[in-house]
């Protein structure tokens, strides 16, 4: 029943992408994110688009799955669209009717901000699908590593993420295997009024709550008998290595974003 | 009349995508009022998916599950009915509690069946009674018990619905010996009483040889064998051969066998080896045949 559910949405692969080193694919991500706000013309927000589907081509997923990413948000790019399409009113009237007034300027713009929202959350779950949680908070703890410095302790911020994204599909598991216990023994989770149901979630609540805790401290016991003491002086096992790919990722992305800056002085703008 | 009777059951998990898995195929079988079934299969066989179909907790792909020859699905609203006759213990049945007493997890069920606290009050007592915990243990918190008696509560929970089947799933798993024993022995007392019928699944081929009369073996998804246990113990090579093994005394009548001793046909419980060597041993050490 909870197995449809997907968090953490690593798609394993073996592209370019895969391979990137984790931290410029984590900069440079939040970086197209940025630059997608950049442009002001169709030209710009094409060139923001294509680079898009040419890291997805390169990412060698099914569109599909990309496209997939896009439909929990559907309901607030449709909300924005109406919100743009009837509170914007400069532009040609199209269609007036009481307090309904709809300009080109409205579509045109409502047209512009979906494009960047779709962009925005394709580009950042193409980096959830090409690079594993672990690998992410590997990553996040490298390039906080820095903070260090004001006494911010990045390893265990690192470590508790890590940990907390490995025990979801284990809680998931575990809260099946209870509901499908209490179930057997008559519980009704699917009828009811509102407080019913409620009061139906204490026999699996509780329930999850004393197999948290008792991981907790089984993990606990476990990571201290093989001597984890925290992050200092701690070595990995795999590292991180920037190879030219990299450095070529870092060169487009710079450059793309400064095409896009010359291309809203070039062009008039339509938003 | 059979009390479950499948036809051609068939499950498969996340159909249609990449991870989809056949967990179970074409499984056909039948079980009497007062049978006592054995369930065994290495892990993954599929035993796990099949005990759950038979109380409408899985929906079969394809097949029918009949409890007193009723298709269980015909009526999908009334589902929850058949738990109450089909009771089900899963693996590890302690992570299940959550009530603030002994007393009241063992109600949880009755309740849910919507009996009246009289009757509520008496099943739960004669539960309790069969798998032996003492009356002041009722009133304790569940997390205060010992691992145990955690589990004879979550036991006594699925016999206190008193379903005309009962399904253990490794009801002995993670015990220890006197533990695993008291916990077999009252569910063969609370079978011979009540004539349930019960499957129960295992890894322990000690505890299938000692309670059940008849073993089914699952491998791959598939039924291998269903028949007499004595029948299914005998056939050690095949049983073997899909990764299972046969109680300890078998496979020591087995091997005197093989050394040329004529102990006649395997044994595969201790009392049983017990009856049949202690006669040839008076006799002077058996024939050497």
């Amino acid at each position: 029943m909870l197995s449809g559910i997907t968090i953490g949405q690593f798609f394993p692969g073996n592209s370019l992408l895969h391979r990137m080193d984790a931290r410029i694919k984590l900069v440079l991500t939040f970086a197209y994110i940025a630059a997608v706000f950049i442009p002001r013309n169709w030209a710009g927000l094409a060139v923001a688009v294509g680079f898009l589907i040419f890291t997805i081509l390169l990412s060698r997923l099914p569109a599909k799955l990309v496209l997939k990413s896009i439909k929990p948000i559907l309901p607030i790019i449709i909300f924005t669209s109406a919100l743009n399409i009837f509170y914007v009113t400069d532009g040609t009237p199209l269609f007036d009717w009481a307090f309904i007034h709809i300009t080109t300027q409205g579509l045109t713009t409502a047209a512009f901000i979906a494009i960047r929202i779709i962009s925005l959350i394709a580009g950042s779950s193409l980096l959830t699908y090409t690079t594993s949680p672990t690998t992410l908070t590997d990553a996040l703890e490298r390039l906080l590593s820095p903070l260090k410095a004001v006494r911010l302790n990045v390893h265990e911020l690192a470590m508790m993420m890590t940990i907390a994204l490995r025990f979801i599909p284990t809680l998931i598991e575990e809260t099946d295997k209870i509901m499908s216990a209490q179930k057997a023994r008559g519980a009704d989770l699917e009828s009811g009024s509102l407080m019913q149901r409620i009061r139906a979630l204490i026999p699996i609540l509780i329930p999850l709550f004393v197999s948290s805790f008792r991981r907790a401290y089984e993990l606990a016991t476990a990571m201290e008998c093989r001597c984890y003491r925290g992050g200092e002086g701690r070595t990995r096992m795999k590292q991180m290595h920037m190879r030219a790919f990299d450095i070529v990722c870092i060169a487009v992305v710079v450059l793309m974003a400064a095409g896009l800056i010359v291309l809203n002085f070039v062009l008039p703008p339509v938003i | 009349m059979p009390v479950i009777e499948t036809r051609n059951l068939s499950y498969t998990y996340s159909p249609g995508t990449p991870f989809r898995k056949d967990a179970i195929t074409d499984i056909t079988f039948t079980a009497q009022k007062g049978d006592f079934i054995g369930i065994i299969g290495h892990t993954g066989s599929g035993k796990s998916t099949l005990v759950q179909h038979l109380n409408g907790l899985l929906r079969p792909t394809s097949g029918q599950v009949f409890v007193n020859g009723i298709d269980i699905w015909q009526q999908p609203k009334k589902i929850r009915s058949v738990r109450f006759k089909v009771g089900l213990v899963f693996q590890y049945p302690e992570h299940q509690l959550f009530e603030e007493t002994a007393y009241k997890d063992i109600a949880f069920g009755p309740k849910n069946m919507g009996l009246n606290d009289d009757e509520i009050d008496k099943r739960v007592r004669l539960a309790a009674q069969f798998v032996g915990l003492r009356e002041e243990l009722l009133q304790k918190s569940p997390f205060e018990l010992s691992g145990g008696e955690k589990r004879r509560v979550a036991i006594a929970g699925v016999m206190a619905m008193q379903p005309e089947v009962l399904i253990l799933d490794e009801p002995t798993a993670g015990l220890d010996p006197r533990g695993r024993d008291m916990i077999l022995q009252q569910i063969l007392d609370y079978q011979k009483q009540n004539q349930t019928t019960v499957l129960l699944v295992s890894h322990n081929m000690e505890d299938i040889a000692r309670s059940a009369k008849k073993v089914l073996v699952m491998n791959h998804g598939r039924i291998v064998m269903l028949d007499e246990t004595a029948e299914v113990f005998s056939r050690a090579h095949e049983l073997e051969s899909i990764g299972l093994d046969v109680p300890a005394v078998t496979r020591i009548f087995m091997s005197l066998r093989k050394s040329g001793f004529n102990v006649g046909p395997n044994a595969y419980t201790v009392k049983q080896a017990y009856d049949r060597l202690l006669p040839l041993l008076k006799k002077g050490g058996g024939s050497n045949a």
